[in-house]
């Protein structure tokens, strides 16, 4: 798609998009078709020589039974982080979006979290959680619970979760917002005077009508806390303890960085990369349709 | 209606406020304990018996994180520096991804050349490649062209911009062509259009995207990681969680805490003043 009129110029519009377009080959094109490259070689033990290998890497990754319990790990994170932060995000959008006395003033207490770095989050978690300093760390080993979870799988599992989720909440909820703000309030006035109850106008006439918004921050958060929650588990337990918190990405840093295996960690590279694409397409896909239905 | 009635009306009235009220306080209340932990000694705090009420250390706590840079137990980059660099990193992403995507969509919409399709989604494809999925090739470049430990290469590799881009485009085919015919008519060029009109009328969007770009780069946290090793260039985010390390009971939790404030102040100060841009760039760029 392009306008009627245009300028004419020679030399002036490749000019205009030239830092953009130099910046995307340098540093995305480029590394991306190198990952792609060096997923398909095998270095040898000194790291001296590489042979070219086809897939055998993404064989070795995907038969390794590690990467798959981190497969397994990322999606009951991504499933729980997700869930919990869309859930709380519509139960305070509605409410805050209901005719209420300080409605402004919710929101604005209710969307400033969005500022904070996912490794921010984590550390006012931490604060607050840690068995021997936290508030109700503390208060949860009194009750004797056992509370550590430096030490325990499900523990870690959850703090990273809830910490993740906490920060995204935010997010989710300022969508939410405006997607309530769009719905026509003849339609919820005319399903009132039908009869229906608050709880039946929400299922059946907000929730549907919401379903754009909902299969939308679905995407994001799906791709939130696949990559960008990198942050909290970094800051809270370093993918620990054990395994017991490693997500794909958290695996992606650890074999390329920590233990300089570039094959192995470009494979899961490219993998991640086709989640990416995956992702975006059905993005695309979704909003295309809601084009043409607008 | 009976008086009972309308006693059970008040009360159902009331479970907005109670949720929503909940809700505030979920999200407050681990802010007030880091407020709190930030006037404390770290003595106290070690001891795990931290009041709920502030202490009187926090003059002494800020002063020391911001220009000390070491406590009984952990060395640290001083706050001043760290904020510092997380300023220029947030300033410079901002600026450069606004810069260099407003010119190429003003390309991409109001002029007609070769390959023009080609460019728009050599950009469009970057939406796909968040610098996550690429990390060691991209730290491989900037590496071997000794950016490493510098701000240009801190920031350029996060400059370009899809979504940004995209945005302006989509603006840009709202404008209409009677204001370009008008323009031509008067005798100005493309730039001379660009930065009489076309600039002007993108004022809000530009302070939106603005606001969304800045918390971003605030907020990097996996490529500073990377591409940052001497103390001097740390961000304040980073600089946050090495001062933590391990965790142990018995370190400077004072100075963290109250490093920890310093370094969500300005993004949550833009968020909270900025808040109407801030919702519509959010909304915009993201749809």
């Amino acid at each position: 798609m392009q306008r009627r009129v245009v300028f004419e110029n020679k030399w002036l519009p490749y000019l205009l998009v030239a830092p953009q377009v130099a910046i995307t080959l340098i540093f995305f094109h480029w590394p991306a078709a190198q990952a792609i490259e060096q997923s398909m070689l095998l270095q040898d033990a000194f790291g001296l020589r590489q042979t070219f290998v086809w897939f055998e890497n993404f064989e070795i990754v995907l038969s390794d039974p590690n990467y798959l319990d981190t497969l397994r790990i990322t999606v009951v994170f991504s499933v729980a982080v997700t869930v919990l932060s869309m859930v709380l995000a519509l139960l305070f959008a509605v409410l805050a979006n209901a005719q209420i006395a300080g409605r402004g003033v919710y929101k604005t207490l209710l969307i400033w979290p969005y500022a904070l770095a996912p490794a921010v989050a984590a550390v006012l978690w931490i604060f607050i959680f840690n068995p021997e300093i936290g508030v109700l760390g503390r208060a949860l080993n009194n009750m004797g619970l056992r509370w550590d979870y430096r030490l325990n799988d499900t523990q870690a599992l959850v703090m990273v979760v809830l910490a993740s989720a906490w920060k995204q909440v935010s997010y989710n909820f300022i969508f939410f917002l405006a997607g309530l703000q769009a719905i026509p309030r003849s339609l919820l006035e005319a399903a009132a005077i039908d009869g229906a109850g608050p709880v039946r106008r929400f299922w059946t006439v907000t929730f549907p009508l919401l379903s754009p918004t909902t299969f939308f921050l679905l995407v994001v958060n799906i791709v939130y806390a696949f990559f960008e929650t990198f942050g909290v588990i970094h800051a809270l337990t370093k993918g620990g303890p054990g395994k017991a918190t490693e997500t794909l990405i958290y695996r992606v840093y650890l074999d390329g960085v920590i233990n300089n295996d570039l094959g192995g960690s470009s494979a899961q590279s490219v993998l991640l990369m086709l989640v990416v694409i995956a992702l975006t397409a059905i993005q695309f896909r979704f909003i295309e349709r809601k084009v043409h239905y607008a | 209606m009976t008086a009972q009635n309308k006693l059970w009306g008040r009360i159902v009235d009331l479970v907005p406020h109670a949720v929503l009220i909940l809700g505030v306080l979920i999200f407050a209340f681990p802010i007030y304990m880091t407020l709190i932990g930030s006037t404390w000694d770290a003595a106290t705090i070690a001891r795990g018996n931290l009041p709920l009420i502030p202490g009187g250390e926090g003059l002494h706590n800020y002063a020391a994180a911001w220009s000390e840079g070491r406590g009984e137990r952990v060395v640290y980059t001083p706050v001043r520096i760290m904020m510092w660099n997380s300023l220029v990193m947030a300033l410079t992403i901002a600026v450069g991804k606004i810069a260099i995507s407003i010119l190429s969509a003003f390309a991409i919409a109001f002029f007609r050349f070769h390959f023009r399709m080609i460019f728009f989604w050599m950009i469009f494809i970057t939406l796909m490649l968040p610098v996550e999925v690429r990390i060691i090739p991209t730290y491989k470049v900037v590496a071997d062209l000794g950016l490493i430990d510098t701000y240009a290469g801190l920031t350029i590799p996060l400059i370009a911009s899809a979504t940004a881009t995209l945005l302006f485009r989509q603006f840009f085919l709202t404008i209409p062509d009677e204001l370009v015919e008008a323009a031509k008519i008067d005798g100005a060029g493309p730039m001379r259009f660009f930065f009489d009109v076309l600039l002007p009328l993108s004022r809000t969007n530009i302070a939106a995207l603005f606001v969304i770009l800045f918390i971003y780069g605030w907020n990097q946290y996996l490529w500073p990681l990377l591409i940052t090793t001497s103390r001097e260039m740390q961000t304040i985010v980073i600089g946050i969680t090495k001062m933590i390390g391990t965790g142990e009971a018995a370190t400077d939790w004072n100075l963290i805490m109250a490093t920890t404030v310093l370094a969500l102040l300005p993004p949550v100060a833009v968020v909270v003043l900025m808040q109407r841009w801030f919702v519509k760039g959010l909304v915009d760029s993201e749809k």
